[in-house]
């Protein structure tokens, strides 16, 4: 793959701010995403995603990041709806509420409207030349 | 709640788009409005800087209003006249903060049919498993419309 892409220079800010406080206030849809736009809970559901169900000591295993910070992490997803807990014999696992996160896949809806859009253009353009 | 419950195969709906549509023009001229630079970005809406070649890259300013400052890449794969033509590039990369250089791309893939009185021709993208969902939430953010129209609130409370 090439360099570039539509961007450049050089850092992404923007996911991490928290503005959780704020969003919770407004509907459905605003806190799922502030509940994302964070870089450790992308990585806990990227963790969550790809091994299922985890406690929180395997989920802060190699993070860098405290139990304490990961287990307020876990709270502010399951606030929220993306993650659920429950017990597996002694001990408390977090999993990923799938039909949640599968909103998150509106963002093909996006695009996808987008090409409805180019396609139609595109046909402007070659029938209009008849 | 059910625990390591595996998930559906659901790739064919989440990794892909798919759009078919037919055009009421020969097939030659929808090849050349598909694959000749300049007349890709007349309807695209962009203005790119050269030609489309197998292997290399291309780039171009949007020429759509409100996106003027973003630039575009496309890494053009495949030209196989009259037929299929496909490039790569990264999907709804509207941050022009964002060095999105190190990111999977997505494929696009236009194949042309002659059919009855027109062209048929099928738009394929797809890859976005592959990108993040960072940039996923993103979209919502940079979009009017998304969301069910709850990103104007989005904007005044997360931007």
């Amino acid at each position: 793959m090439t360099r570039g892409g539509m961007g450049r220079s050089t850092t992404s800010r923007g996911m991490s701010r928290n503005r959780s406080a704020a969003a919770l206030q407004l509907p459905d849809a605003v806190p799922l995403f502030a509940a994302l736009g964070d870089a450790t809970r992308l990585r806990l559901l990227g963790r969550l995603s790809a091994g299922g169900a985890l406690s929180i000591t395997r989920l802060s295993e190699g993070t860098g990041v405290t139990r304490q910070a990961i287990t307020r992490h876990l709270h502010a997803l399951g606030d929220v709806g993306l993650v659920r807990h429950a017990r597996r014999g002694r001990e408390r696992v977090w999993d990923l509420n799938r039909e949640r996160l599968d909103r998150a896949k509106r963002y093909l809806d996006q695009i996808a409207a987008q090409w409805d859009d180019a396609a139609e253009r595109l046909r402007a353009f070659v029938e209009d030349q008849e | 709640m059910a625990l390591k419950t595996p998930m559906p195969n659901d790739t064919k709906s989440t990794d892909r788009i798919e759009k078919r549509i037919v055009l009421r023009a020969p097939r030659t001229r929808v090849w050349r409005a598909i694959t000749n630079a300049a007349e890709f970005g007349t309807w695209f809406r962009v203005k790119l800087e050269g030609a489309f070649t197998e292997g290399r890259p291309i780039r171009g300013r949007m020429a759509i209003p409100d996106y003027e400052h973003l630039t575009l890449e496309m890494l053009i794969e495949r030209i196989d006249p009259e037929r299929y033509f496909s490039y790569r590039w990264h999907p709804y990369a509207v941050d022009p903060a964002a060095d999105y250089s190190a990111e999977p791309t997505t494929l696009v893939e236009f194949t042309l049919e002659e059919t009855d009185g027109g062209t048929a021709v099928t738009i394929v993208e797809s890859g976005f498993d592959r990108i993040p969902l960072a940039r996923q939430a993103e979209a919502f953010r940079m979009n009017d419309k998304g969301w069910d129209g709850q990103i104007n609130h989005l904007a005044r409370y997360v931007a």
